[in-house]
């Protein structure tokens, strides 16, 4: 399998790109969601953004990638302390995937063949700690879309099923893709990505162009051209890094605080998740951009990303609910 | 006309076998022909063909346990997947290809673990395709018309034109998706790609403009979303412009654009018949067919548990344990004997039980009644007496019925989804009349409440009965033109959204306005001058049925 193709030499995309680097610094951001039209580059920016994470430290051969032992699950019949490093997981949740796959089940070769009760992990275990990527999100069927949100919200897998009885921890980022035209997505499903991005193909014909230049590149000598942003991955990766450390000191204020409840409260925005999100991915867009407190500036860039999926969607708006929330922003931060 | 798409489609074959990896493949829409047949046998990549019918398992497509050869064995035996002997795969009837089959083989081929595939294509309708995600990674879309000439497939030499520098071809190629308004990023990048397989075959190099011009013939015109303007060559001038402080590679793409204008005369030439018509109208019918709600009669998930079935593991099928267990159980003494040194239960394939859930899809038919001065007179009558007797049948078949009167300046919701009999009856005769008729108001109070009722697991179906003369818009404003286009704009939203729907007009003339709201919601039209409401109910039934 050839290396994928580096995150920084995506051109344009910003929101997206921002977005996704806001869950790597926090993933209590709870997801992304990007929408918009094919060939856009969602996919490619998910698989790069794998590559360009740190990795993470696990213990060795565990099937949930725990940190320590400790937080092994008793099923997987570890004895090892040990731990090795492993790339940041990025697992793919095909549509038409089984519940199963994604839950985990009874071994059933091993069941039958042997006669012994076993657990196969799914891919909720593998991607503990990492991202769940599902392509086409809005196409997958509504009973693993039920499992997605029970799971994401708990953070907490639990397999009641042929006599088994498990449970492991399933923390990770949800990275959702699709079009919006071949279907919508249910409003509670919306409600758990923490930050939509609508992409669009880029209007302008030299970035477009640019786009396809690089593309080119890439697909010629993979090697070469991954080795020529290198420097830049690794720039991004030390300062998501850095993000990480420091985003226990960046400070709200009670404005600021005041200032997400408004613009909610404006927009009409459902619960209060629209607001913890606001505040937390302004923290971490203040802390990857190095700054000591969040200011309205941040909440400028964040506010589209963090509320304009959380709107009572009206079918007849083409202006599109990102425009709405600008216009809130440009009234209420005035 | 139809000789030239016969040797367009020669040449992408051709091209496809010099590269299809890269290429990722491509749909061949023909019927099941001789003539199919030997499209096929031209076409020959360096790579072996290979079968992969669309209801390929997930074991056999990804790898995974075969379970027949594991019970026999004893141990566990892995299969690997389709695409691990490497092999171009070709897809039979792949207009019945699912979302799910799609999602995997686009996976697959963004991982770069495919080798070309050709997608097959019988479809006859429009709606029948490859979904588009799929379709949008293969290159070409090859549907030849008519019979094939004889000499085929000798095709006319093209002419190699100048060479190109490659920015230069990339940057036309670029320019040149975005006139014919193609979004996707992919098509210029797979028509480069394309460009450059020709010229390997025709012993170049390098791309001359030859096989540019070729490459977009063969990649774009199929995605084409627009037809540029010819007319009016001052509309490109601005983009160029603006360039200008932005990019120094301005240069190339203003050298281009003479050129780009005989590109654009070669691809318009082939743009699909009826491109215009369906522009602007959303595709329909194949919205979220992944999450059909409501629909799914039998399934394997969920609802009440039917009796478990013979079955074969893998796919979406759930094992039952304890039936396979009780199934097997009669057979052990005499397969122990056949296997003595085995320990634990002998398990054969033909044992296995799958689990099957039935799950019980509602119909709910909303009735959106127009009830202005201009029906109520006439029709409101009969509409009212129509609604009862499809309600006395629903009884009988566990359909709901909801019903929305629009008139004056609004629509209102006079019953929630209900069975219930006597109730309607009574909101029915207390259904006034009079006032404008906002009917865009009434299709969206429909719209929602199908929304809302296809998310509770029902199937909505709407039914507009009206006379046709909308002229209050969708603020409340009394405005003809305004009121008519608001109502073809939920129209769109409500055929977006994929409910079916059937437009019963009961105007003493047939509305072509009413006949145009039916094509546009892709649903039924049926005019009923002088209905009576059994008539009204039996014509219901059956475009239902139908």
């Amino acid at each position: 399998m050839k290396q994928p193709f580096p995150f920084s030499a995506i051109v344009g995309q910003d929101d997206m790109k921002t977005a996704m680097i806001l869950t790597a610094v926090d993933p209590g951001i709870g997801g992304v969601l990007v929408f918009g039209d094919r060939g856009t580059g969602k996919s490619t920016a998910v698989r790069a953004l794998a590559a360009l994470l740190p990795p993470i430290e696990v213990v060795k051969g565990c099937p949930i990638n725990a940190a320590t032992s400790a937080e092994c699950p008793d099923w997987a019949e570890l004895e090892t302390n040990q731990t090795e490093e492993r790339p940041t997981p990025v697992i793919d949740l095909p549509l038409g995937v089984t519940e199963d796959r994604v839950v985990g089940a009874l071994d059933i070769e091993r069941a039958l063949t042997r006669g012994e009760k076993a657990f196969e992990p799914g891919l909720l275990a593998r991607a503990n700690r990492g991202y769940l990527y599902i392509d086409e999100v809005n196409l997958l069927e509504d009973h693993i879309v039920d499992l997605l949100l029970d799971v994401a919200q708990s953070g907490e897998n639990v397999v009641e099923r042929e006599g088994l009885s498990i449970r492991h921890a399933a923390r990770f980022v949800l990275v959702g893709s699709g079009n919006p035209e071949e279907g919508e997505l249910r409003p509670q499903l919306l409600d758990r990505f923490g930050l939509s991005v609508e992409v669009r193909s880029p209007q302008d014909v030299a970035e477009r162009i640019e786009v396809i230049r690089r593309r080119d590149a890439y697909e010629r000598k993979p090697e070469a051209f991954v080795k020529r942003y290198a420097k830049e991955d690794a720039k991004v990766r030390a300062a998501i890094v850095d993000a990480r450390g420091r985003i226990g000191v960046v400070a709200a204020g009670n404005a600021i605080l005041g200032d997400c409840a408004e613009l909610c409260l404006a927009l009409g925005s459902d619960g209060l998740r629209g607001e913890l999100t606001l505040l937390r991915a302004a923290r971490a867009l203040a802390a990857y951009e190095g700054a000591k407190r969040v200011t309205r500036k941040h909440l400028r860039r964040i506010a589209p990303l963090a509320l304009s999926h959380r709107l009572r969607r009206d079918p007849l708006d083409e202006a599109g609910s990102s425009t709405r929330v600008n216009r809130t922003v440009e009234t209420v931060l005035a | 006309m139809s000789d030239t798409s016969w040797h367009l489609a020669a040449a992408a074959l051709d091209i496809l076998a010099v590269d299809p990896a890269a290429l990722g493949g491509a749909v061949l829409r023909m019927r099941a022909s001789p003539d199919r047949d030997r499209v096929l046998a031209a076409f020959a990549p360096a790579l072996p063909l290979r079968k992969l019918p669309i209801s390929i398992s997930d074991e056999q497509l990804m790898g995974g346990v075969d379970l027949g050869a594991t019970l026999a064995a004893g141990k566990i035996v892995r299969s690997s997947g389709f695409f691990a002997t490497p092999c171009t795969a070709v897809i039979p009837m792949a207009e019945r290809c699912a979302p799910a089959l799609a999602a995997k083989l686009c996976q697959l081929s963004d991982k770069g673990l495919t080798h070309g595939i050709l997608a097959l294509d019988e479809g006859i309708e429009a709606d029948e395709a490859l979904p588009d995600s799929l379709s949008d990674r293969l290159a070409f879309h090859i549907a030849p018309e008519g019979r094939r000439p004889r000499d085929w497939p000798k095709r006319p030499a093209i002419d190699a034109g100048r060479p190109l520098a490659a920015d230069e071809a990339i940057a036309q190629l670029t320019l040149l998706a975005a006139r014919f308004g193609i979004a996707s990023l992919r098509a210029p990048l797979l028509a480069w790609q394309a460009a450059q397989a020709h010229a390997t075959l025709q012993g170049r190099a390098h791309a001359h403009s030859g096989d540019i011009e070729l490459a977009a013939a063969l990649v774009y015109p199929h995605r084409a979303t627009q037809v540029p303007d010819a007319d009016t060559p001052a509309d490109q001038q601005p983009a160029p412009e603006e360039q200008t402080q932005q990019d120094e590679g301005t240069s190339d793409t203003q050298t281009a654009l003479p050129d780009t204008e005989m590109l654009i005369e070669a691809v318009a030439a082939l743009l699909p018949p009826g491109l215009l018509q369906t522009l602007g109208q959303t595709r329909s019918a194949r919205v979220a067919k992944g999450s059909g709600a409501g629909k799914l009669r039998k399934s394997n998930r969920r609802g009440r548990p039917l009796p478990s079935r013979p079955g074969r593991l893998g796919g979406d099928a759930r094992i039952d344990l304890i039936a396979t267990l009780r199934a097997a159980a009669p057979w052990q003494p005499l397969r122990r004997k056949h296997q003595p040194d085995r320990t634990g239960l002998l398990i054969r394939p033909s044992d296995i039980r799958t689990k099957r859930y039935a799950q019980h899809s509602d119909r709910l038919l909303i009735f959106s009644v127009d009830a202005s001065g201009s029906a109520a007179m006439a029709r409101l009558g009969e509409a009212k007496g129509a609604i009862e007797l499809l309600l006395a049948e629903a009884y009988a078949s566990r359909d709901h019925v909801a019903l929305i009167s629009f008139r004056g300046t609004q629509a209102e919701t006079l019953l929630p989804p209900t069975r219930s009999l006597v109730q309607t009856k009574r909101r029915l005769s207390a259904l006034p009349g009079g006032g404008g008729t906002p009917l865009a108001a009434g299709l969206q109070s429909a719209m929602t409440l199908a929304a809302q009722s296809a998310g509770q697991g029902m199937t909505p179906t709407i039914i507009v009965l009206t006379d046709g003369r909308a002229n209050i818009a969708l603020d409340g404003s009394a405005h003809r033109a305004t009121a008519a286009e608001d109502a073809r704009t939920v129209a769109r939203a409500i055929r977006a959204q994929g409910t079916e729907s059937l437009v019963i007009d009961m105007s003493n003339r047939p509305q072509p306005a009413l006949q145009d709201l039916g094509r546009t919601l892709d649903g039924g039209y049926i005019a009923l001058p002088r209905a009576d409401a059994h008539r009204m109910t039996d014509a219901v039934t059956a475009a239902l049925a139908g």
